[in-house]
Parts: C-alpha cells; sequence; structure tokens
C-alpha cells in the first residue's frame, strides 16, 4: 500500500518536474509543477469525439491500459513492504500485465483506420518488442544477486555491500531510467513535443482519443513514469525505517524526472531507423550486469 | 482378454454402420452422423481416461495377434491427459466444422468421405495414444497421417490444395522412416516390438535408437530442427484445409509428436552417461530457435492462416522448451526444475490446443464471410462479424501470453523454472538459461507484434475490399463451439489451481518426487498459482472498475462522432490506412538478413507517371530454400545429364540390356558378385 499511495503522489508531480527541469535549463520560467495534471484533470471532464471507424475496442483500451499500469504498479514493493501483489515470479506478471495494456493501445490505434495511428502503433509494438528483454534480464541479474525471486524478496535483501555492487545498482538504476524513457516514448527514442505526426511514436497513436479517454492516457502515463522511477527507487531503498526511506524514495523519483529532463534538454531524437539498434544495446548492458553479477557472486559449480 | 477384444469389436461395427449411414444419408445429416460416433468414443475413451489420469493406469494385451505378436495397449497419466486433449478438440472442432462444411453440400461424396475420414482420424490418434507395440503404433500412426492429409486436401480440384497436400505427404513420411528405423532398432536389439522393451536396452544403443525416435516425432511435432526443416508442410498444409482440420490438426495432431517425445523419455533408460543434461540441453536449444525461426516468420505472412501456422511452429517450440528445462531439471536432480520444465510443456499443449484451434475456427469464419484469408485484402470485420472478432481477440491475447488468459499460466510456468535454474545452476547454465529466457521474452514480444498485426489488419479499420455479400454466417448457435473454447481458456487463466491439479499425476510419471509442496524456496507451486488466481482476478476486476467509471462520468457528457481525423485529408480512407505490410515494415528491415525477403518493386521515374506504382512482397522460409529446395533442383539436375540414356529408341534399350547382362557374367565369372 505505502508504495502505492507514494506512486501516486509522485505522478502528480512527476511531468510538471520534467517540464520544469527543460524550462530551466533553457532559460524559462517554465509552468508550475502541477499543470500537467491539471490539464489532465481538464481533459477528464471535457466530452469526447470518436471515429466513425471505431468499435468497443477504441473505447475500451484507454481504461485497460490503465488498469494494467495500476496492475503493476500494485507489485512495487517499497523496500521490504510487499506490494498488494506479491509471489515469486511477480516480475513476470509485472512485465506481462504492462504488455496486456500495450496490446490494447496498439489495437486501438489501428482501429481508427488512420494512416498515421497504424504507423505510432507499429512502432511503439516494435519498439516494446525489443526493450523487453533488457526488463528480464535485469530482473535475472538481480534474482541472482539475491538468490530471490519475488520483487519485494530481491528488493530487500539486496544490500550494497562492496563497491562492485554498487556500480552495479547504479548501471540497473541507469537501464531502468532509459527503459523507462523507451516505454514512454521520450527523447532519444522519440519526442513528445514534435508536431509532425511522421515523427511521433506514442503522440501519434492517440491521436483520435479526446476527452476522458486522452485524460486518462496521459495520467497512464505519468503513472507509468512514476512506476519505472520507483522500481529504481526501490534498488536503494532497502530495509530502512520509513523516515528515511520515503524521503528516499522520493529523492530518487525526483533525480530520475531531473535526468529525463536533462537528457532531453540536451539529446535530439534520433532518426526512425536508428532506434532499434539503441534499444537492443541496452539489453546487451543488461547482459553485461547478468554477467557481472555472476562473476561477484562467484558461484562455480 | 474377451472384455476387450469385444470392446473393439463393438468399436469396429459401431464404425462400420456409421460409415455405411454417412453414405447413404442425406447431406444435412451427414455431420450429425459423424459427430455423434465421435461423440460416442470420445465418452468411452474419456472414461478410461478419467481413471487413468486420476491414478488409475490401465493395461491390457490383445495376445498373439497373427502380424504385430502381443500388441500392450497402455493408457497411464500421460495417455489419458493426450486423449481428453483430443477427445475435446475434436468433438468442438466437429461441431463447427459441420457449420463450417454446409457450404460445400453439392458435393455430395466428398462430403461422406469427410466426414467417414473424421471418424478414422479420431480413431487413429486414440489408438496411437494407446498402442504400445511398435509395428502397430506404425500402422496406427501411418492411419493418423494418410487420414489427416486426405481430409486436408478436401478441395482436391484446387492444384494448390493438392499440392500442399503431397507435400505434407512426402515430409510427413521422412517422420514415418525415422520412426520405423527406431522400431527396428528397437527390435534388433531386444527382440521385442513392444515399447516397453527399451528398458532394457544396453547404454550403448540408447542415444541412437532414441534419437531416432525423438528426430521422427519432433518433425511431426513440426519442431524446426536446423538442418532438417521439414515442418514446412505446417504453413502449406492448414491454408489449404478446412478450417477445423487445420484447427484440430493444429491443435491435437502436431501434438502427438510431442506425445511421442514425452512417451520416449519415459521408456528409454535415460539416467546414465548424463543423457538427460545433454537431450536436455539439445531439446531446449533447438526448441528456442525454432520458436524464434517460427514466429519470426508468422509476422510477415499474408495469409492469416499461414500466420496462424507458423505460429504453431513457435507455440511448438515454447513446448519443446518446457521439455527440455524439464530433462535438466532432472539431469541436476533439481525437482523444482523437472517440475516447473514438464508441468508447463504439458499445460501448454492443452492451451495450445484451446487456443489454436479457437484461432483457426475464427479464421474460418472469416474466410466464410469474406471468401479471402489475405490479410492485404480484409479489414474492418469487427463491425461485420463481432463475435468472430472477440473470439479472435481472445484467442490473440492467449496466445501472446497475457493474463488473465491460460496462455500466460503456462509461460509463468516455463518462466519461474528458468529463473529457477539460474539460481541453482552452474555459471555456464545460468548463461545458458538466461538466453533461453531472453529467447522466450523475444517470442512473447515477436508474438505481440504478430498478433496485434493480425487483429488490427483484419478486423479493425476500414473495410479494404467490400463483402460480398451480407450473409456472413455469424450466428451465436454457429459460435457456440468457440464460446466452449473460450470459456475454457479463461478459466484456465482465473483458477491454473484446478487445472493443474489435474496435471499432477502425468508430471509425477516424470518427476517422481513431484509434490505441489515442495515447489520453490519459501512458496508452494499451489500457492504462487493461488496468489496468480488473485492477481488476475485483480485485474480483471480493476479493468471493469475503470470501464464502469468511465461509462458514468461520460455517458452524460457531449459525445459525437466524426471521421477520423486525416491531417485535412478527406479522400478515400481504406486505402490510406496503414496496411499489414507497413505495420511490420521496420520489423521486416531488421529481419531481412535472417529472412528470404524478395522484393518486386516498379519505381516511377517520370514526373507524370503513366503506370500504377507496383510493389508486392513475398516471404520465403530461408531454411526451406536452401536445405530443400536447392538439394532439389541439383539432383533434378544431376539426373537430367542422364536424359539422353531415354531417347525411346528401342534398340538402345535392347543394348542396354545386353550390356547389363554381359556385365552380370562377367561379375560372375571374375568371382565378383
Amino acid at each position: 500500500m505505502t508504495s502505492l499511495i507514494l506512486i501516486l503522489v509522485v505522478t502528480l508531480f512527476f511531468h510538471g518536474l520534467v517540464f520544469r527541469t527543460k524550462s530551466l535549463l533553457s532559460g524559462r520560467q517554465g509552468p508550475g509543477l502541477l499543470q500537467p495534471i491539471k490539464d489532465i484533470w481538464r481533459q477528464l471532464r471535457k466530452g469526447a469525439v470518436f471515429s466513425d471507424t471505431s468499435t468497443i475496442i477504441f473505447r475500451i483500451a484507454p481504461g485497460i491500459y490503465f488498469a494494467s499500469v495500476l496492475t503493476a504498479v500494485l507489485c512495487v514493493p517499497f523496500g521490504g513492504i510487499p506490494g498488494l501483489i506479491s509471489f515469486p515470479g511477480d516480475f513476470v506478471f509485472f512485465a506481462y500485465a504492462l504488455a496486456l495494456g500495450k496490446f490494447f493501445m496498439i489495437v486501438a490505434a489501428m482501429d481508427t483506420g488512420s494512416s498515421f495511428e497504424g504507423m505510432g502503433a507499429s512502432r511503439e509494438a516494435h519498439f516494446s518488442m525489443l526493450a523487453e528483454p533488457a526488463f528480464f534480464t535485469i530482473m535475472g541479474s538481480l534474482a541472482l544477486f539475491t538468490g530471490q525471486l519475488s520483487f519485494r524478496d530481491i528488493f530487500a535483501s539486496l544490500h550494497f555491500s562492496s563497491s562492485f555492487s554498487i556500480a552495479m545498482g547504479l548501471l540497473a538504476a541507469m537501464i531502468l531510467l532509459i527503459l523507462a524513457m523507451i516505454e514512454n516514448s521520450r527523447m532519444p527514442v522519440d519526442d513528445p513535443r514534435t508536431h509532425l505526426e511522421l515523427t511521433m511514436v506514442h503522440e501519434v497513436m492517440i491521436l483520435d482519443n479526446s476527452g476522458f479517454d486522452l485524460g486518462l492516457i496521459l495520467f497512464t502515463t505519468n503513472l507509468k513514469f512514476a512506476l519505472f522511477g520507483a522500481l529504481a527507487a526501490n534498488l536503494f531503498i532497502n530495509t530502512f525505517p520509513l523516515f528515511i526511506s520515503i524521503p528516499l524514495f522520493l529523492a530518487v523519483e525526483a533525480i530520475f524526472a531531473i535526468a529525463i529532463g536533462t537528457v532531453e534538454s540536451f539529446v535530439a531524437r534520433f532518426r526512425m531507423g536508428r532506434n532499434p539498434q539503441f534499444i537492443f544495446t541496452i539489453t546487451s548492458y543488461a547482459l553485461v550486469v547478468f554477467l557481472f553479477v555472476l562473476f561477484i557472486t562467484g558461484r562455480s559449480s | 482378454m474377451i472384455s476387450l477384444l469385444s470392446l473393439i469389436a463393438a468399436a469396429t461395427i459401431v464404425f462400420l454402420i456409421g460409415s455405411i449411414c454417412i453414405v447413404i444419408a442425406p447431406v444435412k445429416i451427414k455431420a450429425g452422423i459423424a459427430l455423434s460416433l465421435v461423440f460416442i468414443y470420445g465418452c468411452g475413451s474419456s472414461l478410461l481416461a478419467y481413471h487413468a489420469l486420476t491414478g488409475a493406469p490401465l493395461e491390457m494385451v490383445i495376445a498373439d495377434t497373427t502380424l504385430f505378436g502381443d500388441i500392450p495397449l497402455r493408457i497411464d497419466a500421460l495417455s489419458a491427459f493426450f486423449i481428453l486433449i483430443i477427445n475435446f478438440t475434436l468433438f468442438t472442432g466437429g461441431l463447427y466444422g459441420a457449420n463450417y462444411m454446409r457450404t460445400y453440400r453439392e458435393q455430395k461424396a466428398n462430403l461422406s468421405f469427410h466426414w467417414i475420414l473424421f471418424i478414422i482420424f479420431h480413431l487413429s490418434m486414440l489408438a496411437v495414444c494407446v498402442i504400445q507395440n511398435g509395428l502397430a503404433f506404425l500402422v496406427a500412426w501411418e492411419i493418423m497421417s494418410l487420414s489427416s492429409m486426405l481430409l486436408v486436401i478436401f478441395e482436391h480440384y484446387k492444384p494448390e490444395t493438392l499440392r500442399a497436400g503431397v507435400n505434407y505427404l512426402i515430409q510427413m513420411h521422412v517422420s514415418v522412416v525415422l520412426l520405423t528405423l527406431g522400431v527396428i532398432g528397437l527390435f534388433t536389439h531386444t527382440g521385442s516390438f513392444d515399447f516397453a522393451a527399451a528398458g532394457q536396452l544396453n547404454p550403448a544403443a540408447v542415444l541412437p535408437i532414441f534419437a531416432c525416435f525423438f528426430v521422427g516425432f519432433a518433425l511431426k511435432a513440426g519442431l524446426n530442427i536446423g538442418i532438417l526443416p521439414l515442418n514446412t508442410w505446417l504453413p502449406q498444409a492448414h491454408p489449404a484445409a478446412p478450417a477445423h482440420i487445420s484447427g484440430m490438426m493444429s491443435g491435437v495432431m502436431i501434438k502427438l509428436g510431442i506425445y511421442g517425445i514425452l512417451r520416449m523419455i519415459l521408456l528409454f533408460p535415460l539416467t546414465e552417461n548424463q543423457n538427460y543434461l545433454r537431450i536436455g540441453w539439445a531439446l531446449l536449444g533447438v526448441a528456442a530457435a525454432s520458436g524464434i525461426y517460427g514466429i519470426m516468420l508468422a509476422i510477415i505472412q499474408h495469409n492469416l492462416k499461414k500466420l496462424l501456422a507458423y505460429s504453431s511452429i513457435e507455440n511448438i517450440g515454447i513446448i519443446g522448451m518446457g521439455i527440455g528445462l524439464g530433462l535438466i531439471g532432472l539431469g541436476m536432480d533439481n525437482v523444482m526444475l523437472a517440475s516447473a520444465g514438464f508441468l508447463s510443456a504439458l499445460l501448454h499443449t492443452l492451451n495450445h490446443a484451446l487456443f489454436k484451434s479457437l484461432l483457426f475456427y475464427t479464421a474460418g469464419t472469416v474466410y466464410h464471410a469474406t471468401h479471402s484469408l489475405k490479410m492485404e485484402s480484409l479489414g474492418g470485420l469487427f463491425k461485420k462479424i463481432p463475435q468472430t472478432a472477440s473470439l479472435f481477440l481472445l484467442g490473440a491475447l492467449a496466445i501472446c501470453g497475457f493474463p488473465p488468459f491460460n496462455g500466460f499460466i503456462s509461460e509463468f510456468l516455463l518462466y519461474s523454472g528458468l529463473y529457477q535454474g539460474i539460481l541453482h545452476a552452474s555459471p555456464v547454465a545460468s548463461v545458458l538459461l538466461m538466453l533461453a529466457i531472453l529467447s522466450l521474452v523475444l517470442i512473447g514480444g515477436l508474438a505481440l507484434l504478430g498478433f496485434t498485426k493480425a487483429f488490427g489488419v483484419v478486423f479493425l479499420g476500414k473495410e479494404r475490399q467490400p463483402l460480398s455479400s451480407d450473409n456472413t454466417g455469424e450466428t451465436f448457435g454457429n459460435l457456440l463451439p468457440l464460446y466452449v473454447i473460450g470459456v475454457f481458456i479463461l478459466s484456465i487463466g482465473l483458477f491454473p489451481s484446478a487445472f493443474v491439479r489435474l496435471l499432477s499425476q502425468p508430471v509425477a510419471l516424470f518427476v517422481p518426487q513431484f509434490s505441489f509442496t515442495a515447489f520453490t524456496s519459501g512458496s508452494t507451486l499451489l500457492g504462487t498459482l493461488q496468489h496468480v488466481s488473485w492477481s488476475v482476478t485483480g485485474l480483471i476486476a480493476m479493468s471493469g472498475g475503470v470501464l464502469l467509471i468511465r461509462h458514468f462520468i461520460t455517458s452524460p457528457r457531449l459525445q459525437s462522432v466524426s471521421p477520423t481525423w486525416g491531417c485535412g485529408y478527406v479522400g478515400d480512407a481504406a486505402k490510406m490506412q496503414y496496411t499489414a505490410n507497413s505495420f511490420v515494415r521496420m520489423y521486416r528491415k531488421l529481419a531481412e538478413s535472417v529472412l528470404l525477403v524478395q522484393r518486386t518493386k516498379v519505381e516511377i521515374k517520370e514526373v507524370f507517371p503513366q503506370k500504377i506504382m507496383h510493389y508486392e512482397t513475398h516471404i520465403g522460409d530461408i531454411l526451406e530454400t536452401n536445405l530443400i529446395d536447392q538439394p532439389l533442383v541439383w539432383t533434378k539436375r544431376l539426373f537430367a545429364s542422364f536424359h539422353f540414356l531415354q531417347n525411346g529408341k528401342i534398340q538402345n534399350y535392347i543394348l542396354y540390356g545386353i550390356v547389363f547382362m554381359l556385365t552380370v557374367a562377367l561379375l560372375t565369372w571374375l568371382k565378383l558378385l
């Protein structure tokens, strides 16, 4: 429950923090921290326009997307405190629940019969297919490192005793950061602020969504960001008492958001054709982490 | 045993009477007669199977038959499990097929033949699961292959159907050759045709004979064994066959290859020489590669049924990975690994039978409604056939392994096993298991791409070609068997522990120490599955809740309908929408180096183009092209160089005869013959 509440709180500020970082770095004041959430709130109260091509799939997809990400959030523990969903192998469930939402968003984009949205759907399916192995490798490495198979047990028994293991933790956090950027279609992979449909990934999928559905999708995107931030934070909060771990959690999430803002300020979007290579590199980083763990756990047959 | 013989005699008489009835009955009730026969046989065998599955294996011997000697019939938990799958799929498939075949009611003789073969197909598959005399087994196996081949070529007046059938026939017989070799090997070493005699083989002979059986069965299952890519009949035969036949072949017949592999693992003494480990690793590797290759080809198919057929190769790969993991577990004396592996393999066998038959049946309905399976000419079918579309979506979600459906449960078990293995294996083994996990993840990701394409392009968006008629043949009654399958798919996903409990006996055959209580550290298997069950229920409840809230919030608001946003373009939207080919373009670019993609493209050069731009891609199977087609071309060329011998001149032929006789005489004289 702790993690659920904290993630929901972070969700309110996350995008605001990213925007504020970008504004400050480009020498502007920028909107308030709560502006993105206010925008979403406005969307949620609006009426909607639906495409005449679309079917029920288009209408249920945002809801299922939100529910799937929320289910994934329930899997995330808070250090030693397990999430509502916790069992050996829960991270497999986590990944597959997220993918379920993605499936619905992809087919919903196809549902409009638009020339643009199919493009976004194709890219989304393609990039997530390439990004998924990295997550499973990094979880495999953590499982090997701790000898545990559930999020809670892994994070609770994660302790960085040597400089090797600290390096591993940082590397893992970095991979989660890059994964979050791919999953949420942020800068090096996708430019959410672009105004050209041909260069979008996630934005172009939701061109036809409006009103409540659009608000829900935008909120889910925020939630997903906070979710990956929470995973990264879990790498560090360990089983500290709450008065240390809660500030630590918020700090890691803030660093996560600021890092994303900073990267977006200085890096240009890749050419679309280069993305697969970039995404696949992450898997190889993750494999390096895995071999590294194999080395430091020093197991021999 | 008198009762057994009389039982077989009764079954034969019922079959004969039934066949005669089918021939003379009017077209309308032919299918009904066949179905009731399948129902009778199904009930009888299911009853026996249920007893065996709950712990009372049966063994009967037909003693001293003239040709085969003793024919032992054994129904243990493993056979029982497959018998139940066969009966369920054949019955639902038959029900669906009865409606499907209505279009062909003019072809009376053809239909009679079809339904009689349908019964033979059912009986031969049951026989394969039960007979344990090598020779009799081969006969049953052959009957199964032949009857399925004849079922495939129902539309034999179409040349491409016939070609697919012949291709299937030939490839199947490579598998039969290997199985025959295995049986011969078994007989020469033990002097018995009884499979159980394999237990007495001397250690040196175990591996070669096992390999014969193993490869033979693997070919039937459609596993792509690298240098022997003889699973190419699958993607050719399935589009050619009627939908219910494709569904049943993919759903259960190829699973009998899996049955054969599992049976041989049980029978052969593999404990020595680290055989478990060797075979396990080999199978894990081959299955992972086959799975990836299968789904990689599935994605770029333009024909819906072909896509499904390739995806069968992928799923057989997942099942194979489960068996491989189980064997590795046995080799490492790790009960957790072994049970997770075999459990996931068996459960995925059942799961794949359910969702793949469902998908093929829905493809059949699509074909009936549109008379086409080419994705590029389909589209927007959700509005025309909403029930079929929803069922297809259900099958697609299940085959991608998403919770809350059954595919997730078996893949989850496999993942847990593989991750467990990483924690307990040696470093090298850990790395290999990690690669296996990566293959499984990649398969999952590719399946997402393939099935979003299939569902999105065929059922969503705008129609690419107008429907020929409004009568789509979609009624609740016609789709009833599909709904039944759908209920099973969902209930396995929601209540996995109940179904896994049923599997405890078959798994215990492989892993004697198997119990549900000693599975994972700190948590039992059933406990974990209970958690999974709660979690997926939570997922459904949450989705339902969110959609309900959405309904209450949005229903009072203004909702309007307008055309899809087209960036100002108001022309023909159907032509502008994303096609199947463009949906996977990025993937195709990436995979081109591994796959064989031929492109024909007419470039537009002039400023005012006169001709229509034309673009076409053809997808070939690189393994088939290089390892089967190319050698065939060479062989043909080699033999063509002897063509001058057959020149139609009688005197030359007489000359050949004389030369032959002289050679024989000479060799005899030289004492060489």
